[in-house]
């Protein structure tokens, strides 16, 4: 019985050192990657600050209305932010592989289903950048258009135009990301009905005045300012 | 043959029968069939009066007009203006029309006939507003006699002028190239210039075509390019301008011909313009300027609503382009009643300056910018009104020169101000 029991011990504490011997080099080799990737990704970062600062990121996010959001957030440039995520979404990757080496079992589902995802996170996020640099450029290109053209309530047709770009933008980011689909979509649909609904009432009723004034300066002025000034610029 | 790729065989066909010419006339059109007759009547009586003995040639550079301009310009007849101004004409007058692009931009246009010039290895040339209703014969030889006789390489127009016409030339294009590139061409910018064969040929390859401007404002960088080229630059007077059409709502694209045009060359011409001290005098041949001071309906009150409510709602925009003094000045004016509001000269060139140089550092988009300047134009176009209402026509002059040494006295200021952009 002693014997038996001494048996088994052994037997136990050689698997363990066997699985431990088979772990060990694995750990290891997941340490090295875990630290190898810890320089890669920094240089990742250094590299990506680099062209980021040539190309004057700073600037787009700036023009895009990014970086007000961000100092409002108390967050960092956008250029030091955008590194930031590309270091950590780098290391992240590599330390996920790391650990696929120690093969422990359901993480490899876990691992691919990431790597998968992670091509939707950059397309939402590039969607994301770009829809606000539109969105700024559509809506201060309408808030002059409408200074110039002496249309009344010019910030409002702006900040309008803004906000139905930011609502499309958002809905097809969070769809290429797959969260909340059918969600946004109806959130969409309310909030852009809800929208031009609100403008219909606001034109038809409350902006009656207005949109009389808006509809008289559009066709009827022309002709009637072409008599009273006859100013030439050039 | 350097331009021969844009140029149709038929239109080469016909310059080669013509042959090698003294003088070229240039008439860019587009839909331009109530005026075109007038017009060409006249510069034919022009050369046939002027320059009986010279071998000349009219080409008309049409933008696909759909009201038979071209085939008026070409189906006049030289005879019986022979007849009526010089029947003792020893030369044939030839009359070209040719296709370029299609639209009423002059760029394309301008290109045709330069590139004409080059092929006919033209000594003198002239291109003339299709649009000016009162064109002399004498306008001809106004602008040839100085590239023919006395080897100047550009001729640019002066005018008589009612005192609020062309109040973009005033108050910023011609202060603002006078201080910049110091050379005082009251007209930078007219549909009106004569320009030799030499300096033609230069500009052609000189000038980015293709650049996407579709050739806007190719007047403009015609007269910039002589300036940094060192070319003998004078100035003709030709009496009244009269234009078939007053545009007044134009004011955007205006800004976008002289205002953006200008601003875009001051990043190339850099070199050339920070150089610069004081300005020069160009020669003139006739009157060096004539004020009109005729009524004429404006309404102001308009002009300085659409002033106060650009300042107003544009801030977001100005901010990124104005320095923070500057807005506060502006918008503090913007705020007085129209009996104390006044925009002065000083405030205004600082505004321009300002302007010019967020466009070269591109702040925001450059068309932007230029729109962005439109309604504190209007201001300024407000107080000029204001300030010149009940003048003389030397009162007018005198404040036109006193903004001009403003925008030379401030020019350091914009030097710092583009240093501090590099």
């Amino acid at each position: 019985m002693r014997e038996m029991i001494i048996s088994e011990l052994n037997q136990a504490l050689h698997d363990i050192a066997r699985g431990f011997a088979h772990f060990l080099p694995r750990f290891i080799v997941m340490l090295i990657l875990v630290f190898a990737s810890w320089v890669i990704a920094r240089v990742v970062k250094a590299v990506l600050r680099s062209i980021l600062r040539v190309i004057k990121f700073d600037k787009l996010s700036e023009n895009a209305g990014a970086s007000q959001l961000l100092t409002k957030a108390a967050l960092p440039s956008a250029t030091e932010l955008l590194s930031r995520f590309v270091f950590w979404v780098t290391w992240l990757g590599f330390i996920l592989l790391g650990v696929r080496v120690l093969g422990i079992l359901g993480m490899e589902e876990q691992i691919a289903r990431f790597f998968l995802f992670l091509p939707r996170l950059f397309g939402a996020l590039f969607i994301l950048f770009f829809g606000l640099l539109a969105a700024s450029f559509f809506s201060r290109a309408a808030l002059l258009a409408a200074v110039n053209a002496n249309v009344p309530s010019p910030r409002v047709l702006s900040l309008a135009l803004r906000g139905i770009i930011i609502v499309f933008v958002l809905s097809i980011a969070f769809e290429e990301l797959g969260l909340a689909e059918q969600t946004m979509l109806v959130a969409f649909g309310i909030a852009f009905g809800a929208l031009m609904l609100g403008l219909a009432i606001a034109f038809g009723m409350g902006g009656r005045d207005l949109a009389k004034r808006f509809l008289e300066k559009k066709f009827v002025r022309e002709k009637k300012e072409e008599n009273e000034d006859e100013l030439s610029p050039l | 043959m350097a331009e021969d790729s844009f140029l149709t065989d038929d239109f080469l066909r016909q310059l080669i029968n013509v042959g090698e010419v003294d003088i070229l006339v240039g008439l860019p059109t587009h839909n331009n069939a109530k005026t075109v007759g007038a017009i060409v009547n006249a510069i034919e009586n022009g050369i046939l009066r002027g320059f009986p003995r010279e071998r000349a040639v009219i080409i008309n550079a049409d933008g696909g007009s759909r009201d038979g301009t071209p085939e008026l310009v070409t189906g006049i007849s030289i005879d019986d203006v022979r007849r009526v101004s010089n029947p003792y004409a020893l030369r044939t007058l030839h009359s070209i029309s040719t296709k370029s692009g299609n639209n009423s931009a002059s760029g394309s246009a301008l290109r045709t006939i330069l590139a004409a010039a080059e092929l006919l290895r033209a000594k003198a040339c002239v291109v003339m507003s299709p649009k000016s209703v009162n064109i002399e014969p004498e306008w001809v030889s106004k602008f040839l006699r100085p590239i023919y006789n006395d080897g100047f390489d550009l001729v640019t127009p002066t005018y008589r002028r009612h005192r609020f016409e062309g109040l973009l030339i005033t108050n910023l294009l011609y202060p603002m190239t006078r201080a910049l590139y110091g050379l005082r061409i009251r007209e930078p910018y007219s549909p009106e210039f004569g320009f030799s064969g030499r300096f033609g040929c230069q500009f052609l390859g000189q000038n980015a075509w293709n650049d996407g401007s579709d050739g806007a404002s190719v007047e403009l960088r015609l007269t910039l390019a002589a300036i940094t080229g060192k070319c003998r630059i004078c100035q003709s007077f030709l009496g009244e301008k009269e234009h078939i059409e007053r545009s007044p709502a134009d004011l955007v694209p205006a800004l976008r011909q002289t205002a953006g045009t200008l601003f875009s060359a001051l990043g190339p011409d850099f070199p050339v313009w920070s150089q610069v001290t004081g300005s020069l005098t160009a020669p003139t041949t006739g009157a060096d300027h004539e004020v009109l001071l005729d009524p004429l309906r404006v309404n102001r009150k308009r002009l300085r609503e659409m002033f106060s409510t650009g300042v107003a709602e544009l801030e977001s925009v100005f901010q990124s382009i104005l320095s923070a003094d500057t807005l506060a000045e502006l918008q503090r004016i913007a705020r007085v009643g129209e009996e104390e509001f006044h925009y002065p000269a000083e405030l205004w060139v600082r505004t321009v300056y300002e302007f010019a140089s967020s466009y070269q550092k591109s702040v925001i988009s450059r068309d932007h910018i230029i729109q962005a300047l439109a309604p504190l134009f209007r201001g300024r176009a407000f107080t000029f009104l204001m300030e010149n209402r009940n003048a003389s026509g030397e009162k007018v002059e005198n404040n036109i020169e006193d903004l001009c040494l403003e925008f030379e006295r401030l020019k350091p200021y914009l030097l710092q101000l583009w240093k501090s952009g590099e």
